[in-house]
């Protein structure tokens, strides 16, 4: 039952800040309950106490990589959150808090699901719980985005839903079967499971956790979303929402995988991947908004997950290894834009400039995540991105891997610009106005830069632990022969 | 006998999808949807008559609540501000959206005509009325312009989508069933407040006017 | 054979009763005593002595008009099977007759206003042309659920097997085509919501204003072809409704008429409690009925 403890400890947590009083002590809850998580994650990882609820909770290789994921991101922006509300004192934070680690919660959940069901249900109030974060600011524009995230994003999980309720059809079609939608008792019993249905199902949960991680054509809610949401917000969302959704995915990738119609998910990932790459380098040369900037920048990056997904268990492996660069990059740049959009009281460049003398250390962090985020050697995402091109040209994709490197050189040309704008020049008039009341506290610019520093380190020194969980992971979904 | 009652309030459920396809008043459309969602909340306990359970009636008794009240009352109070209760200009007209939902009932029936399904499902209703459910709910969201009439074809879709899940119903744990009635509700009490705000910033409900967000 | 024209006849005698029943129900819902049942009657005979009198712009259809009309319904009454016995005339197919000569009737009542060079009449006759054009296209695809339903293109498949074999097949088709066909009837019939048969507004008239024209024998004819035409679709939807195999002809004769009675109350109960709709949401009632067909049609496939 400790398993449950993951879940339970974030949401009793929840209900304290909702309940507590105090606008100025609430917010030291959240980096409280996201140590303690913390502790209790590497205490299970350490010693794995062996599944729950019937079955339903379990730690598996995947579970592994996406909790620890989760844990370490958490923890570092829970210090950020801190810092973050100590500049809004006018605002009531009550909301903001309990969602934040209600959202921790429902991640825990979604990472230990092995039922399709309870996976879904974890899913959603991942999506739901984000929904309060997004309209904190309480202004028309984050009105917006929060409604266009809510419809969006209901809709498709919704669709993903429906695609579990197909995935139990495709197991009962036969007769009456126990454990269903259980996903290790679906992995034994690939074979008997009826095509048809499983065709339709993982089209459905395909297009309804897709719209969660953001893929094009999907994605029309993510730039918008992201533009609004405050800087953790979009690092909880870009680091941890996505990988939610994505491993979803491979999960029922496995499923179909094991009733022998695996090529028919690859061919659907690998097309929505070069398409999600191919609109977000073209969308990155259009913006002009840093922040809806970091937004294209992460469609791309879960169409490098898919095409990863897609070219089978190296692929695999390497896009395993690109959810970790992934979220730690993204929230370094999210956490270190938040603290740039603040002090310049403007997002697009024709309003904001010379970042580099207004709040320093935050611009040396967002280009130097720019150089991780655009697989610049030595940081994590160029291993595991060099991993994938050399997969693709293996597997007889040479042009898929010309597909990806020119949208990759687009991307870079499309973020160098922007970041650059913005970092380089005179301050301009607005952001001179702000006063120093949004001057970089170290609670915002070392939590970015701890981020930082671990995509770093899994690009010179990957930890051996972590490869090891990989290799599990992609052997218990593509089990080779 | 218990067939045909079954199939009777599956014809109510599809009727009701009709009738927010072709009826401009939201209050009437809210109650169209709440109508449906306790319609949904009879059939397991009409399905499983020999061997009623616990499981059954805490599903039955939890949709009906939910679907027939909670979430018509919070749909209601964002309704009480808004000074004109109707959709106004959709993207498809009425008679236009009534005869695609006619088409879309056809369509479904094809479908489930076709689908390979499991012996005791084959040839009833359930599978028909919750695709065509699905269907002309993802219909409403996309051609209705009021937020309201968005959240009610997101109800209908969802209320579709579960209907299809009552074929499971004896598959799926109590504990699956409860959360996504938990996360329907959060969902749209989110979606409450949201039209609460958005009617209050722009003095409409009308989603058209959401359009500050572009490249 | 005998029956059947025999009930025929019968039927062709009772059916100015049905308006009046229908008037007698408003009535009592409205707290007034209101005419006798009897009362078309009366107005027919009355009408038959008068002379009839011609516009001089008026030619050879507008006196055709009201006598075309009755033969066609009463050539229509020769296919409805009444009281549970065969009609008296069926041949496979006969399902698109009667609805073209439905379609004759009114063609020619159409014709006859437009004749006249009013455009007042002109204008209903408009109005008319188009939501028959809805209300067609949902008679057809009821009668395309009934054809399925009874495995035959003829009327005279409802007399005993339709309602039983609709009902066992699918209780739902047998609901939605009942409601749909309801429809369809208050829309053949002009009736409210779709026309008010008692409105005197002229911008709000529909059939009635189609016949402003006519006087003394003429007007008889149409408003005896009304009174039939109601008959007619009214015992198609109680033989929907009711399984007519009770044993003896006489039971079976004094259930039918039963029926027919309690649906014109049916009728009359709708007029009293709802309004007539505006003009442009005629069509998307008259859509709903159509779709409910489909529905209908879908669920015996």
């Amino acid at each position: 039952m400790s398993l449950l403890l993951l879940v339970l400890i974030p949401a009793v947590f929840a209900v304290a800040a909702f309940a507590l009083n105090d606008n100025e002590r609430r917010p030291w809850l959240i980096p409280t309950g996201a140590a303690v998580h913390a502790a209790l994650t590497t205490f299970l990882l350490r010693f794995d106490p062996g599944p729950a609820l019937g079955g339903a909770l379990a730690l598996d290789a995947q579970g592994r990589i996406v909790l620890g994921l989760l844990s370490v991101l958490f923890f570092g922006s829970s210090v950020y959150a801190v810092g973050y509300l100590k500049v809004h004192p006018e605002r009531d934070n009550r909301t903001f808090t309990a969602c934040l680690l209600a959202f921790l919660a429902a991640t825990s959940l979604a990472s230990l699901s092995q039922h399709f069901g309870l996976l879904w249900v974890a899913v959603e109030a991942t999506t739901l719980s984000a929904a309060p974060l997004l309209y904190f600011k309480h202004n028309a524009r984050s009105l917006e985005a929060t409604w266009k995230y809510l419809v969006i994003g209901s809709v498709g999980i919704a669709l993903a839903l429906l695609g579990t309720f197909f995935l139990a059809t495709a197991e009962t079609a036969g007769g009456p079967v126990t454990d269903v939608l259980l996903f290790p008792a679906m992995l034994a019993r690939g074979g008997s499971l009826s095509v048809p249905w499983l065709r339709i199902a993982v089209v459905f949960l395909i297009v309804g956790y897709g719209t969660k991680m953001g893929v094009a054509p999907l994605h029309t809610w993510k730039p918008d979303a992201y533009g609004e949401a405050p800087g953790i917000v979009g690092a909880m969302l870009a680091g941890g929402v996505t990988t939610v959704a994505f491993t979803a995915i491979l999960r029922v990738r496995a499923v179909i995988n094991a009733a022998g119609e695996g090529a028919m998910a690859d061919h659907t990932l690998l097309a929505i991947g070069i398409f999600s790459m191919l609109v977000a380098a073209l969308f990155l040369l259009v913006t002009r908004d840093f922040k809806r900037m970091l937004a294209y920048s992460s469609v791309e990056h879960m169409g490098i997950l898919s095409i990863g997904a897609a070219l089978g268990g190296a692929g695999l492996w390497a896009a395993l290894f690109h959810v970790w660069n992934n979220s730690l990059t993204k929230g370094a740049l999210f956490l270190s834009a938040g603290n740039i959009r603040r002090a310049a009281g403007a997002r697009t460049v024709d309003e904001v400039a010379g970042m580099a003398i207004r709040t320093p250390v935050s611009a040396r962090i967002f280009v130097t995540g720019l150089l991780a985020v655009t697989a610049c050697p030595p940081f994590g995402p160029f291993f595991s991105e060099l991993r994938i091109v050399r997969t693709a040209f293996a597997t007889g994709h040479a042009a898929v891997a010309a597909g990806f490197l020119g949208c990759l050189l687009f991307a870079f040309f499309g973020l160098t610009r922007l970041v650059f704008a913005i970092v380089d020049g005179r301050p301009r008039p607005a952001a001179r106005a702000t006063g120093p009341r949004l001057r970089e506290t170290a609670g915002t610019v070392l939590p970015p830069l701890a981020l930082l520093g671990a995509s770093l380190w899994l690009g010179l020194a990957t930890p051996s632990v972590l490869q090891e969980t990989w290799t599990a992971a992609v052997q218990a979904l593509l089990p080779t022969p | 006998m218990v067939g045909r009652l079954v199939e009777l309030v599956l014809v109510a459920v599809v009727l009701a999808d009709l009738f927010v396809l072709a009826s401009p008043p939201l209050a009437a459309c809210i109650r169209a949807v709440a109508l449906q969602g306790m319609a949904l909340g009879l059939i397991p306990l009409l399905l499983h008559r020999d061997g009623w359970s616990a499981h059954t009636f805490l599903i039955a008794f939890g949709m009906i609540a939910l679907k027939g009240f909670l979430i018509p009352g919070m749909l209601f109070k964002a309704l009480r501000e808004a000074p004109l209760h109707r959709e106004e200009e959709p993207l498809v007209g009425f008679s236009l959206s009534l005869i695609l939902g006619g088409g879309l009932i056809a369509l479904a029936v094809a479908l489930a005509g076709k689908l390979p399904l499991p012996v005791g499902v084959k040839g009833s209703l359930l599978v028909p009325a919750a695709l065509a459910t699905v269907m002309m709910g993802c219909l409403v969201i996309v051609t209705r312009v009021k937020a309201m009439s968005q959240v009610l074809g997101f109800l209908m879709l969802e209320n579709g989508i579960l209907a299809f899940g009552l074929t499971l119903s004896r598959e799926l744990p109590v504990l699956v069933e409860t959360g996504v009635l938990m996360d329907v509700f959060v969902g749209v009490f989110i979606m409450a407040v949201v039209i609460r705000h958005i009617q209050l910033e722009f003095g409409s409900m009308n989603t058209r006017k959401l359009t500050a967000l572009k490249e | 054979m005998r029956t059947s024209w025999v009930n025929l006849l019968a039927a062709a005698v009772a059916a100015p009763m049905l308006p009046g029943l229908i008037a007698k129900t408003k009535a009592a819902v409205a707290g007034r005593q209101g005419p006798p049942v009897l009362q078309l009657y009366y107005d027919l005979i009355k009408l038959l002595r008068k002379g009839a009198v011609y516009s001089r712009t008026t030619t050879v259809f507008f006196s055709a008009g009201p006598v075309v009309s009755m033969a066609a319904i009463l050539a229509a009454a020769l296919f409805v099977p009444l009281a549970g016995t065969a009609s008296v005339l069926s041949f496979d197919g006969d399902i698109i007759l009667f609805a073209y000569l439905f379609g004759l009737a009114r063609f020619f009542t159409v014709t006859a206003a437009l004749d006249t060079g009013s455009s007042f009449e002109g204008m209903g006759a408009a109005r008319e042309a188009t939501f028959a054009l809805f209300a067609e296209l949902a008679l057809f695809v009821n009668l395309v659920g009934l054809a399925k339903a009874t495995g035959t293109f003829s009327l005279s498949g409802l007399s005993g097997r339709a309602a039983e074999s609709l009902g066992l097949a699918s209780p739902g088709a047998l609901v939605l085509t009942c409601l749909s066909f309801f429809v369809v009837a208050l829309a053949e019939n002009c009736r409210v919501p779709v026309d008010d048969p008692n409105t005197h507004l002229e911008l709000t008239m529909v059939h009635e204003v189609m016949v402003l024209d006519h006087s003394g024998p003429d007007l008889a004819f149409i408003l005896y072809g009304a009174a039939l035409k109601l008959t007619l679709t009214l015992s198609i939807l109680a033989h929907l409704l009711f399984p007519m195999d009770l044993g003896s002809p006489v039971k079976e004769s004094a259930f039918f008429l039963s029926v027919l009675a309690a649906l014109s109350i049916a009728v009359g109960l709708v007029e009293s409690s709802m309004a007539r709709l505006r003009l442009l949401r005629v069509p998307r009632l008259l859509m709903a009925a159509c779709v409910l067909a489909v529905f209908a049609v879908a669920l015996q496939w």
